[in-house]
């Protein structure tokens, strides 16, 4: 027993040590790219808390969301817009330190207020697991508003990246 | 309690041994065959020099490109340079864990298996992206550019043409799809998503003809143009290890795993009816790699987002509901 809990303890620092380090990468590198893999790697580690919290259907979506799409999709607009090499020469940083305060300090405050409003439930006393079956459910039923929501917001960023793309009347391809 | 962690800590340890030890005979034998069939595709003996038959030519190969000089080019990003073959690796390596070979040769059952794949398997674009960003090379950028543009758009016919058969069996589970099939296999049952699998998986794994991220007379080799040695053949043992993980979805999914006729050969008769599946169709993707000429871009691109994707969401629609009528 003794030893399953040293393991389990031992997963649970690292997924904390890469979530901390990933973080730390993407917010201390003066290289774009480095900064996007240090988010990649935070992401990483929050998916192993995921499943350390015994949920892995919602690790295996933050793997295939998180990092597989959402990562990927920053570093592809970063790839067409510098190369290695004048990275090292310009140093590209943030010029908007500002605006960059008031959105960490805003996000920082909201999930203050998440966790001080959120009511802790001990894992032994929670009635069901984050199973698939009760996901489904619970986002098809008493989330369906919001999830339906969501998919408005998608789809105006599918019409808008359309209308982006098309470019001016007459051109065609 | 104690000897049982400890017996599946030595399972885990084995089995994770094994797991790589094969994507290194994988690579090997595919290695092989395809050089051999390509060779009599084209009319020409092929491998002949090493061992009968050029057999051990791939073992000399391997041997030779272990001891090759690692090079990094001056004005590469080193760290993203040499840590992208790794993270090409690790991806490939784990789904073979969730993989059904019979009905008890496998790692771990886990209930989100499939979902386990697609997941980790999205790892492997940011690797070719890493390569093709961090190379600081012309070709390794367009190549990288071509190769996550197609593998984002095939990615979604294929989870449309698997989700089908998810809504006939009602679990993730790779074994419990296996099991569902004990009378029926679903590429009877599914045709259309079958062939959208396959035409998606050779998108997928960049293999010919949808293999512009390495095609060779335009960008040289790609996202691995500037690899030498042992960076070069983790990709390669990646790119072969994510064709046998692509074609044993298709052997679960479609072909129905394990079963077969029984063979004599007992409790193994089961392993070898897969590997004949996932094999037949590596074969086959070989065979088409040397039979048709590489598309163009821009018509790989219509394909997938202007017949593809609108047949999988038909096929997903009839398929509802047939399930539920």
């Amino acid at each position: 027993m003794i030893l399953y809990q040293y393991i389990t303890e031992a997963l649970f620092f690292a997924f904390i040590l890469l979530v901390f380090f990933g973080g730390l990468l993407a917010v201390r590198t003066r290289i774009l790219m480095h900064a996007v893999l240090g988010l990649a790697v935070s992401l990483l580690g929050v998916a192993g808390l995921y499943f350390y919290l015994g949920s892995p259907f919602l690790a295996m979506m933050q793997i295939l969301i998180y990092v597989g799409a959402v990562c990927i999709m920053i570093v592809f607009g970063i790839m067409v817009g510098y190369t290695p090499s004048q990275v090292q020469r310009e140093g590209i940083t943030g010029k908007n330190t500002f605006l960059a305060m008031l959105s960490s300090i805003l996000v920082f405050l909201l999930l203050l207020v998440a966790l001080s409003r959120t009511i802790w439930v001990p894992s032994a006393s929670r009635i069901g697991d984050f199973t698939l079956p009760y996901l489904g459910e619970s986002l098809l039923y008493q989330y369906c508003l919001a999830f339906e929501l969501i998919s408005v917001v998608l789809l105006a960023a599918i019409v808008g990246a359309i209308v982006l793309a098309r470019g001016k009347k007459g051109e065609h391809f | 309690m104690e000897t049982a962690v400890l017996y599946e800590l030595l399972r885990m340890l084995i089995s994770v041994v094994l797991v790589v030890a094969f994507v290194f005979i994988n690579a090997l034998i595919m290695g092989y065959l395809e050089r051999k069939i390509s060779a009599h595709i084209q009319r020409r003996p092929g491998l002949m020099e090493v061992g009968p038959h050029g057999i051990l030519q791939l073992v000399i190969d391997g041997l030779k490109l272990i001891g090759k000089q690692l090079i990094v080019p001056k004005d590469a990003d080193r760290t993203l340079f040499r840590a992208a073959p790794l993270l090409s690796f690790a991806p490939v390596v784990l789904p073979l864990i969730v993989i059904p070979f019979s009905p008890k040769l496998q790692v771990r059952d886990f209930d989100v298996g499939l979902i386990f794949i697609l997941a980790i398997s999205s790892l492997n674009v940011l690797a070719i992206l890493m390569a093709g960003w961090g190379s600081n090379n012309k070709y390794s950028l367009f190549g990288a550019m071509r190769s996550v543009a197609q593998n984002i758009s095939y990615e979604i016919p294929m989870l449309l043409s698997l989700l089908a058969v998810i809504l006939m069996t009602n679990t993730f589970s790779m074994q419990g799809i296996v099991q569902a099939q004990g009378k029926i296999w679903f590429f009877l049952v599914q045709p259309v998503a079958f062939l959208i699998y396959i035409v998606a998986s050779f998108a997928e794994t960049n293999r010919a003809p949808f293999d512009l991220p390495e095609a060779e007379s335009e960008l040289t080799a790609g996202y691995h143009t500037e690899y030498s040695g042992m960076g070069f053949s983790l990709f390669m043992l990646a790119e072969y290890a994510n064709m046998f993980v692509v074609c044993s979805i298709a052997t679960v999914l479609f072909l129905g795993g394990w079963h077969g006729i029984p063979l004599p050969f007992g409790a193994y008769s089961g392993a070898i009816w897969f590997f004949i599946k996932a094999y037949g169709l590596m074969v086959f993707m070989i065979w088409v790699r040397w039979t048709y000429p590489r598309t163009r871009f821009d018509q790989l691109m219509n394909f997938c987002w202007k017949y593809m994707i609108p047949f999988a969401l038909v096929n997903l629609l009839v398929t509802a509901v047939l399930v539920k009528l």
